[in-house]
């Protein structure tokens, strides 16, 4: 039997995520690179209408793995029914995306399995029929390649925007779908989850932004926060900031961008003092155009600037308003 | 409530970082301090302990100088430390640290185990959850609040995009933390001067080694990351950058 890759994608409400399509890309992909066959599987109860979606792809087959206690997510449950299927179907390599959800179980399924995970890879390659994957390490200031030392199934997980979604192949027919009924005993899910809920309403709606100058931990102080606000008015722009910033309650949690907060998607994008760690970098990326002050030249920021400015922050805002103010006089 | 908290050595978030000979390290030779959600986990072990009572544990393991984040969990207030010291647990992948902590703790019955939700360095976000697994022990990811109920607990889970979840669970438990979950206490002097009497446990690569096994991943290579824009560096004394940035927000950026 020729070698299999399974995809797992990911579903809420209904709906497959876009990360999990790119994951099929990334199927879709390793599959040309390997010769592998390329299958797909999504987990839930009732999911074979999202079978079928998948099934429109190019893939050999897609698995719908049901059972009502995969209605609701928890770990032990998931874990539980994926364990049971690979360990039949026994691909070589299973790709998930790096979502909350997947790295909540992915490390609990792949050790009950005797298993590795690689995480949050962000792309591959074959150097003499070797599998390299590649990943951030140290806050995204070095990237490794990865390879697994071990026995497969080999677990890998790809991270948010690796690969394009657009860039999937629809399949010349329909793939046909399975259905693979799990049991899980009941004691197996000890987890009791109640619905997601949002905090509070938010305030501001930053994707309706045009102009965003953002401010990360090199802003140093509470009251320097102050500088970057008036350089966002000059602009005639909102403010926001990193995650820590938000943290230490010096701007409200509605400003913060990234993935626990909001995407955001600019025609500017000012960065000051933020390092450009991936989980930031995923919420603004998607900016026309990006400044970036920074005082360290190897900041993972500067990776996706269009301009760049190696210098303190301290420096450069203050003749920045000043020049802004000349060319366009306060309203 | 007896809480042990895994901490982990991680490069200053400001250090230089260069690459050893090989390409698959960093070289040592840099300032270090506690991962950033660590420190965090560490004061919610100690809230909790101010609330219900119990013992808070900090556990590393790591080289000689990753002795100094016990040193720091003890001066907070942490009862206890335990130090797997040796340099070769820098080099195991996520299964085997998490083998080599168990194997630490195996004569002791913890209620709650917190991790950070991910280390600075390597970031494989798994050790807290495959402990859990070895241990057989249920755990949620991504914790924002802990509360007591009648015999479990109740955690509140960060989900993406500003979404939240309440889990009900028993104990014993393994949950990693989120970085923000509370605000950081500084040490005392006092504390410090405690800190010198408080018992430090040390336990050998050695002892833990029939626990390991080989590691299943490798890094072959470290390398800086590819650009993924042109990116232009604009220089020059303050004034001139800020001249420089008006024409770019101009005339690129069309914002002005
Ligand atoms: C599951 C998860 C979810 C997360 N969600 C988010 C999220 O939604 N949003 C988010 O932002 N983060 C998020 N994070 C945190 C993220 O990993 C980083 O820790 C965070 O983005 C770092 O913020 P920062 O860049 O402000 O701080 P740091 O990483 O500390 O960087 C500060 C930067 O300021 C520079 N600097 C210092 N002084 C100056 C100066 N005077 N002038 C110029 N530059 C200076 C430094 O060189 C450094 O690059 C998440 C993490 C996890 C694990
Ligand atoms: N060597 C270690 N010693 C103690 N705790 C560790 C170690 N490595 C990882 N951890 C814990 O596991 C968490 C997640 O790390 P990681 O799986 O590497 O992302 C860290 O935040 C620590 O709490």
């Amino acid at each position: 039997m020729a070698d299999t890759i399974l995809v797992v994608v990911e579903q809420r409400e209904g709906k497959l995520n876009r990360v999990s399509w790119e994951t099929i890309v990334a199927g879709q992909a390793l599959a040309r690179e390997t010769g592998w066959n390329l299958e797909a599987a999504v987990a839930g109860n009732n999911v074979s209408g999202l079978a079928s979606e998948v099934a429109a792809k190019a893939v050999t087959k897609v698995y719908a793995i049901e059972s009502p206690k995969l209605a609701t997510y928890t770990p032990d449950a998931f874990a539980a029914a994926l364990k049971q299927f690979i360990a039949s179907s026994q691909p070589k390599l299973v790709l998930m995306p790096h979502t909350y959800q997947v790295r909540d179980f992915i490390p609990k399924l792949a050790t009950a399995m005797g298993r590795t995970v690689i995480t949050d890879c962000i792309g591959f390659k074959k150097e003499k029929e070797i599998l390299l994957f590649t990943r951030q390490m140290f806050q995204g200031k070095f990237a490794a390649d990865v390879t697994f030392a071990g026995d497969p199934p080999w677990f890998v997980t790809f991270q948010n925007g690796a690969f394009r979604a657009d860039k999937i192949e629809s399949g010349a027919a329909a793939a046909p779908i399975e259905n693979v009924n799990i049991e899980i005993a009941d004691a197996v899910v000890r987890n009791r989850p109640e619905e997601a809920f949002k905090e509070a309403k938010q305030a501001v709606d930053l994707t309706q932004a045009s102009v965003i100058v953002a401010v990360g931990r090199g802003i140093k102080e509470q009251k320097n926060i102050e500088l970057a606000k008036q350089l966002a008015e000059a602009l005639g722009g909102e403010i926001a900031a990193s995650r820590p910033i938000c943290d230490s309650g010096w701007l409200p949690m509605d400003r913060q961008v990234g993935s626990s907060g909001q995407t955001v998607a600019p025609q500017l994008y000012l960065a000051l003092g933020i390092s450009g760690a991936i989980q930031h970098l995923v919420g603004m990326k998607g900016a026309r155009t990006i400044i970036a002050v920074n005082k360290d030249s190897e900041a993972p920021i500067f990776e996706i600037a269009d301009y760049a400015v190696v210098g303190n922050l301290f420096d450069i805002v203050p003749p920045l308003i000043e020049e802004i103010k000349k060319v366009k006089p306060a309203s | 409530m007896k809480i042990l908290v895994c901490m982990k050595q991680v490069p200053q978030k400001d250090a230089p970082l260069k690459l050893n000979e090989a390409g698959t390290w960093i070289r040592e030779d840099v300032s270090y301090e506690v991962n950033e959600p660590d420190a965090f986990a560490l004061e919610e072990a100690l809230r909790q302990k101010e609330k219900h009572g119990g013992e808070v544990v900090a556990i590393t393991a790591g080289p000689a100088r990753s002795q100094q984040v016990l040193r720091e969990a003890l001066a907070k207030g942490a009862d206890r430390a335990i130090h797997l010291e040796d340099a070769g647990f820098v080099g195991l992948d996520a299964l085997n640290v998490a083998r080599a902590l168990a194997a630490a703790i195996k004569d002791e019955q913890f209620d709650l185990i917190f991790t950070g939700l991910q280390s600075d360095d390597q970031g494989y976000a798994q050790t807290g959850v495959v402990l859990a697994e070895l241990l057989g022990w249920p755990h949620a990811t991504i914790i924002m609040q802990i509360e007591r109920t009648g015999d479990g607990i109740r955690v509140k889970r960060e989900l993406e995009a500003g979404f939240f979840q309440f889990v009900d669970m028993p104990l014993p438990a393994v949950l990693t933390i989120q970085s923000g979950i509370n605000k950081l206490r500084y040490a005392t002097l006092i504390g410090i001067k405690q800190a010198k009497n408080k018992p430090m446990r040390k336990v050998t690569m050695a002892e833990v080694q029939p626990a390991l096994g080989p590691n299943l991943q490798k890094v072959e290579r470290l390398h800086v990351p590819q650009k993924t824009r042109n990116t232009e560096f604009l220089e020059g004394a303050p004034a001139e950058i800020a001249k420089k940035l008006v024409d770019k927000l101009r005339n690129e950026a069309r914002v002005l």
